[in-house]
């Protein structure tokens, strides 16, 4: 009898302490330390990895048999409509902010600079992982060529596409900038970038989550900070739905 | 031989690190099952090898867990997210500095290692006998741990924990750029997402058997000496 009740206070009890920890993320101070440990986690990655240390990259067998879209599958707006009816030839990535020579690169502007191909595993933060070959100009070639200014701290990347209405975007810092494996990418599988997955470019930001690694990319923008850009937290989802801006974790 | 502490004899039996460490830990495993059982939901499908998507075969499809499991109750990744990593290093650090702390006060070689006499099968099977008549303490000893005690929690800090918490980390795309051998220790991130998920589930076994042994052996007696560090000699 003393068990039957000690096992139902159990279980009442374990469901009010869930409860309980809704309440606690109410809380606006215990939602800041809370969201502390997405920069705790920053730091101790960071101390433990080399700044140019690689993400694993594999065999060509080793690649999924279907690499899934996630996210927007196709912009479908006017604009992005007539950029793809021509093929994107009239595309153009417009590279600009704090950089002393603002560039405008089309497809083969981006074929011709300094190339890399990789076959990497892109992990969503929903928990599943594919692997795929990709091949682009590093983004650190492309900053080089536009020259950053000194007060330069983090990279802006405007999308072409809306997500439930707003722009998407996202933004990493100069570490990740300059990685060596974090290329513009126009090769999906030895094949131009299907629009399910982000035509005609999207970046490859390797040691994060797949939602920084951001398609239908418009605009590369240095910057000095990221406040007043969106809500100011340096991406859609870490605008709009609390995710971490730091997603090597 | 001294003789046996009479029943109702006050001992102390547990110190303080002990305590500290296992009413935070307690704490800490609560929150990262509730908020891993929200992660869960997100993609509710296990795979084995590098990679796995939708397309790719799953051995397992989980249920979807129910609101009253998960933190937040409502499905949020985010915020599941942000429960989940924040507590992940309060169980990190906090078992690293309980080995430290059990390793320079020899909590560990006095009280939890196992005496070879104790692993003959005639002591495991007297021990497994024992438990089954409810009986929990070696009269002559009272204080002490029995083996299969030992043995499971042994298997718990030693093997449990440092597998959910090796498993969690091969998970972050940052540290298996940082410990490529991470990757390769559980044979790519997919499996080591499914061994994260076993070994969550065997720990919430462990908890079950845990808290119905300590019903049975006295719960106000054992959770006081886990509060105050003091236990009484039972009948």
């Amino acid at each position: 009898m003393s068990l039957l009740i000690s096992r139902r206070s159990l279980i009442v009890g374990a469901t009010a302490l869930l409860a309980g920890c809704d309440q606690v993320a109410r809380n606006s101070t215990a939602r800041a330390i809370l969201f502390k440990g997405e920069d705790m986690h920053r730091g101790i990655q960071r101390a433990l990895m080399d700044r140019d240390a690689l993400a694993r990259e594999f065999r060509p067998d080793q690649r999924s048999p279907i690499f899934r879209s996630n996210g927007t599958r196709d912009p479908g707006t006017p604009e992005y409509e007539t950029l793809a009816a021509g093929k994107f030839a009239d595309w153009r990535l417009n590279v600009g902010g704090l950089v002393a020579r603002p560039l405008a690169l089309a497809l083969t502007d981006l074929a011709h600079l300094p190339n890399r191909a990789q076959i990497t595993r892109h992990d969503c933060v929903e928990g599943w992982s594919a692997i795929a070959k990709w091949q682009g100009p590093t983004l650190g070639s492309v900053l080089k060529a536009a020259g950053l200014r000194d007060a330069a701290r983090y990279i802006v990347f405007t999308c072409a596409d809306l997500y439930g209405g707003r722009p998407y975007y996202e933004s990493i810092d100069l570490i990740d900038a300059f990685h060596p494996q974090t290329i513009l990418a126009w090769a999906l599988n030895d094949r131009m970038l299907p629009i399910a997955n982000g035509a005609p470019c999207r970046l490859r930001v390797e040691r994060q989550l797949g939602y920084k690694h951001a398609k239908y990319l418009m605009r590369v923008d240095a910057v000095a900070s990221l406040a007043g850009i969106g809500k100011g937290r340096g991406g859609y989802w870490e605008d709009n739905v609390d995710y971490d801006w730091y997603a090597g974790i | 031989m001294a003789d046996p502490p009479p029943p109702g004899t006050r001992l102390y039996r547990h110190r303080w690190p002990t305590r500290l460490w296992h009413w935070l830990n307690a704490i800490a495993i609560f929150i990262l099952i509730g908020s891993g059982l929200g992660i869960s939901n997100a993609h509710p499908r296990l795979y084995w090898g590098q990679y796995g998507a939708n397309f790719d075969h799953a051995w397992a499809h989980l249920p979807r867990f129910p609101a009253w499991l998960t933190i937040p109750a409502n499905y949020n990744l985010a915020l599941s997210r942000r429960w989940h990593l924040f507590f992940a290093l309060v169980l990190v650090f906090g078992l690293l500095a309980f080995m430290l702390a059990s390793l320079i006060n020899r909590h560990f070689q006095r009280d939890l290692r196992p005496r070879a006499a104790e692993l003959r099968p005639r002591h495991l099977g007297a021990d497994i006998a024992a438990h089954l008549a409810f009986r929990f303490h070696d009269p002559a000893r009272p204080a002490a741990y029995n083996i299969l005690q030992k043995l499971t929690y042994v298997a718990v800090i030693g093997i449990l924990l440092p597998l959910v918490i090796l498993t969690g980390l091969t998970l972050s795309p940052g540290m298996n750029a940082a410990w490529p051998w991470l990757v390769d220790l559980f044979g790519g991130r997919q499996s080591a997402r499914s061994l994260h998920f076993i070994a969550m589930a065997a720990i919430s076994a462990f908890i079950v058997i845990h808290l119905t042994l300590v019903i049975l052996s006295g719960a106000w007696n054992g959770i006081r000496s886990m509060l105050t560090g003091w236990w009484r000699v039972p009948q």
